[in-house]
């Protein structure tokens, strides 16, 4: 295999030469620094690391990073993962010396600023959902699911209430869901969704009973819409006496709007990489804050933040609240993201994050409303939407052959990151396409053009389509073989490989 | 909008262009019942008063102090390099890398990280990242139970106590039980996991355990005999989870060297700020015979449609998103920033700079051991430790609250990691590294003997008392 398009990099590791590794970094430690260990504990092959300078070292990261789409390169309208600008003042907040400093087994009283702040944001996130309390352990969405439906768990055990073995999951949610009621150790039950796709009531009613711990609902639903029946719903999962969670990954589009807590939701978690913007990283860090109503705050994860009568704060005790489901994890979170999720939401106020919502539901009705007017892609739900809506290739499908994943690919072609495609999986051909509040007017509308043109292409070039991306670093990859023969990390080639090479 | 582009005049185009009125026809939707009452935050921060309210705030914490804090996060060196590649959008502004055409960037470097920490703990497959040091031995002791069709692990008390109370969630959630290993209590090998119990918990047939869980170095720095750990275990068909620290590996003998099927960690130590317990780096890597079972993504290389060399997220059939409730986890957003943190960390330092930071951190540990023994604070444990170790102090708690007001984090008190053992309550749990200064180690010194009172005619507690 070649290493030839521009940019592209060898590995690391061919970069390396005896001898290049980067300058000195730290003084030479005495030679004998390690004799007084065992010899038996001792590494007897030095680990093969790369020996690069640093130099070497920066263009190849920064050339690698020229290979990389962000929504700093560009627009992102990757449905239920909320690609909105992350603010460069947050970067700059998690950095402070006394945030990115502190140790977290640091005594209490020298960690009061940083508890301070995750104190502030729990009350934030609180009053945003009308939760009653918000525990900001878990490190991501997927884990603040396992913390909810462990609090669930934990809920229904106080009460002797050891009946209630399932979770009941429309088919059109995140895999996350079920995946978590597995790990939870519920059954999932997989709820057909009505034809409008929202919730279907009397199906949801069927299901429900003695052995239900909990629904698990996404609302707005990943087809990027809000549940209207949702208020039936929740009082038919209370009278069978199982608890609602809110999956919250596209609260982006109800802030200031609906408040899952105020409404009945028992327990929901929020993705602050979706909502208050902290950096997706290429795949993580995010933080999975999780809300709950007052019967379900003995089981919280431990240790709370709490604040003493003197204004203090302090991290609670080992032991301290018996009830608590335990650690979900070490430490108490993601601090640094958390920072960052503190200053997004105190840099916009009740005002500003309802005006995000606001802006964030518009744009993606504008889009559509764009796309639903020209006819080449069909919009499957009646409108409005909410932050994000589904438009399937299933027609365009069927006249040219071209396939969503081929349109998907056709945008890079255009300049765009490719929506979401074949999510949710009960929609043929979806694209789900969430434009985010950050987006101009002028990027809306061309990417709208370039969706429609892809279609006329769709009809008259077909080939062009289903060969894309033609623009980008590299073409489709053989994914199969990747699968097949897996290649997971870098070996030196042996003298015999390296004679046949040359 | 505050970080949005939107003006007055572009929402009238967008309600024009919908026919309606008024953004509010848009949430019609939402039963009147359930619509949300005003939202009571303190007001919208202009930028400037944002950044004095966040420096007041970072103020409010002491990082200023002499700290000997460790106990699975360590203070390094930290060469500017890496948060300068932190910083290009290109990586932190990208998501998972589900268009591999044009995430090579993300979809390479996780593929080198995956490569740089198969060498150090010479195990041949490596997620692409966990949550952090707890979840990733948690998921580690679900692999086992997993792979074994057992439902019963050991555990040593040597793991660090977060990852074991970590472990006890995910189990509990997953129906599966697990017993700990008591550490032994005196004598040469006190402070490491007692083989002996071990042994006999293994034996019982009626408990057939699924994997055996310690850490090198253990919670209390001390070097643990990971094959012998390992032959018991593989002798009673159980798998072999090493709990590793990265840094170490530079220097001790590799997971695979002592037959570990699993190795996992906490990846802090490589390039990642303390920053109050996170992001960090979840560290997972198991044989190639077990690789159907690890979770979390795995970056393979491959090749495009024009035979040049590409990288793609692979083995998906694992993941929540294809298999729904029957996948091995469900981990999505991961920590992929934090492993290109490692992975840049790791090639900035060369195999010899890495080395170097884990001898020149055993020496400084070295001189911390003999100063603070020197000064009346003898060791806890005689076997061999790497650059933590425990102190034995009287009444250590109270002795350290009267270092902290001198400026001193003088460890861990023992007491409050592992309350429940009692060979402990008289440690304090202290670790250097190359960032540790003479001065600090002099300063910690002298205020400890000061305060054992062990430095003639000057009595404890004299000097500095309740100063800050």
């Amino acid at each position: 295999m070649s290493v030839t398009g521009p940019k592209l990099q060898p590995t690391l590791f061919e970069l390396s030469g005896p001898g290049r590794a980067a300058g000195r970094r730290i003084p030479a430690p005495p030679a004998d620094a390690l004799d007084r260990l065992p010899s038996d504990s001792r590494r007897a092959v030095p680990a093969a690391l790369p020996e690069v300078d640093e130099q070497s070292l920066v263009r190849h990261y920064v050339n690698l990073s020229q290979l990389n789409w962000g929504v700093d390169t560009g627009f992102y309208p990757l449905g239920s993962c909320t690609m909105k600008y992350n603010p460069k003042v947050n970067e700059w907040a998690a950095r402070l010396p006394g945030f990115a400093g502190l140790h977290p087994l640091a005594p209490d009283e020298t960690a009061q600023g940083t508890l301070e702040l995750l104190w502030e944001l729990e009350r934030d996130l609180a009053e945003i959902s009308g939760m009653d309390a918000v525990t900001l352990q878990p490190a991501a969405g997927a884990q603040g699911e396992l913390t909810g439906i462990l609090l669930v768990r934990a809920y229904h055990r106080a009460r002797g209430d050891l009946e209630r073995t399932e979770v009941l999951i429309p088919d059109s949610a995140h895999g996350t869901n079920p995946a978590t009621a597995s790990m939870a150790g519920f059954r999932t039950v997989n709820i057909a969704s009505a034809p409008d796709g929202g919730v279907d009531l009397e199906a949801f009613r069927a299901a429900l009973g003695p052995r239900t711990a909990a629904i698990m609902i996404t609302n707005p639903s990943t087809l990027g819409l809000f549940e209207r029946h949702i208020v039936e719903l929740l009082e038919m999962v209370h009278a069978a006496g199982a608890l609602a969670y809110m999956d919250g990954a596209n609260l982006n589009a109800i802030l200031g709007r609906f408040r899952p807590g105020e409404a009945g939701f028992d327990v929901m978690h929020f993705n602050v990489h979706k909502t208050f913007a902290t950096p997706h990283g290429g795949g993580g860090p995010g933080a999975g804050p999780v809300g709950v109503l007052a019967p379900l705050i003995p089981f919280l994860p431990a240790p709370r933040v709490l604040r003493e009568p003197d204004g203090t704060f302090r991290l609670e005790r080992p032991g301290e609240r018996p009830a608590s489901i335990g650690r979900m994890r070490g430490h108490v979170g993601n601090v640094g993201i958390l920072v960052r999720a503190w200053a997004y939401i105190r840099a916009h106020g009740a005002d500003g994050l309802r005006e995000v919502s606001d802006d964030a539901v518009l744009a993606a009705n504008y889009l559509r409303g764009r796309l639903e007017a020209d006819g080449a892609w069909e919009i499957p739900f009646a409108g409005p939407c909410a932050h994000e809506f589904i438009a399937s290739g299933t027609a365009l499908k069927r006249a040219t052959g071209v396939r969503t994943l081929d349109v998907a690919k056709r945008l890079i072609d255009k300049g765009y990151h490719p929506p979401t495609i074949y999510f949710p999986h009960t929609v043929d051909e979806a694209m789900l396409i969430e434009p985010t509040e950050t987006e101009r007017l002028e990027t809306l509308d061309a990417f709208a053009d370039a969706l429609l043109e892809i279609a006329r292409e769709a009809h008259e070039t077909p080939e062009l389509v289903t060969s894309a991306p033609h623009s980008a670093p590299v073409r489709r990859l053989d994914e199969a073989t990747a699968a097949r023969q897996p290649n997971l990390r870098w070996r030196a080639a042996t003298p015999a490989e390296r004679s046949s090479a040359g | 909008m505050v970080y949005g582009p939107h003006t007055p005049d572009d929402r009238s185009r967008m309600l024009a262009a919908l026919g309606i009125g008024s953004v509010d026809e848009l949430f019609e939707v939402i039963p009147t019942s359930v619509r949300a009452r005003p939202m009571h935050l303190p007001p919208g921060l202009t930028e400037l008063d944002l950044m004095a309210r966040l420096r007041t705030l970072a103020g409010h914490n002491r990082v200023d102090l002499a700290s000997f804090l460790g106990a699975g996060v360590y203070r390094h060196h930290l060469p500017p390099v890496v948060d300068q590649i932190l910083l290009r959008g290109e990586y932190y502004t990208a998501y998972t890398p589900y268009q591999p055409e044009i995430s090579q960037g993300t979809l390479q470097t996780i593929y080198e990280y995956q490569s740089l920490l198969a060498e150090l703990t010479g195990l041949d497959v490596v997620s692409a990242s966990h949550y952090d040091g707890a979840t990733a031995t948690a998921e580690a002791a679900l692999m086992t139970c997993r792979a074994t069709r057992r439902e019963r692990v050991l555990v040593s008390r040597g793991v660090h106590p977060q990852s074991r109370q970590t472990l006890e969630t995910y189990f509990a959630g997953a129906n599966l039980t697990f017993d700990e290993v008591p550490l032994i209590a005196d004598g040469p090998a006190a402070g490491t996991t007692d083989l002996a119990a071990l042994g006999r918990l293994l034996a019982d047939p009626e408990r057939p355990i699924g994997g055996v869980i310690a850490a090198q170095p253990n919670l209390l720095g001390l070097l643990e005999p990971m094959a012998e750990i390992g032959r018991l275990a593989h002798a009673a068909g159980a798998l072999f989870v090493a709990v590793v620290e990265p840094v170490s590996l530079a220097v001790l003998a590799p997971p695979s060297a002592y037959e570990a099927d699993i190795a996992a960690g906490e990846g802090q130590p490589l390039g990642i700020p303390p920053q109050y317990g996170g992001p960090y780096l979840g560290i997972l890597a198991c044989r190639d015979s077990l690789i159907r079972q690890i979770p979390g993504r795995l970056i393979g290389m491959t090749s495009d449609a024009d035979g040049r060399r590409a990288y793609v997220m692979t083995m998906r059939a694992r993941e929540q998103d294809i298999r729904r409730e029957k996948a091995a986890s469900n981990i999505c957003t991961n920590q992929a920033l934090c492993a290109l943190a490692a992975a840049v960390y790791v090639a900035a330092l060369g195999p010899g700079g890495l080395r170097d930071v884990a001898a020149t951190g055993a020496a400084r540990a070295a001189e911390l051991a003999a100063a603070l023994d020197d000064a009346g604070a003898p060791r806890l444990h005689t076997g061999p430790y790497l650059n933590e170790f425990a102190i034995r102090v009287p009444d250590a708690v109270a002795v350290h609250r009267r270092l902290l007001h001198r400026g001193i984090l003088a460890g861990i008190p023992l007491a409050e990691l592992e309350p429940g053992d009692a060979s402990l309550a008289e440690g304090l749990l202290v670790c250097a590294t190359e960032s540790t200064t003479a001065e600090e180690i002099e300063l910690f010194a002298w205020a400890l003997r000061d305060e054992l009172g062990s430095r003639p005619g000057v009595p404890a507690g004299s000097i500095g008392e309740g100063s800050r």
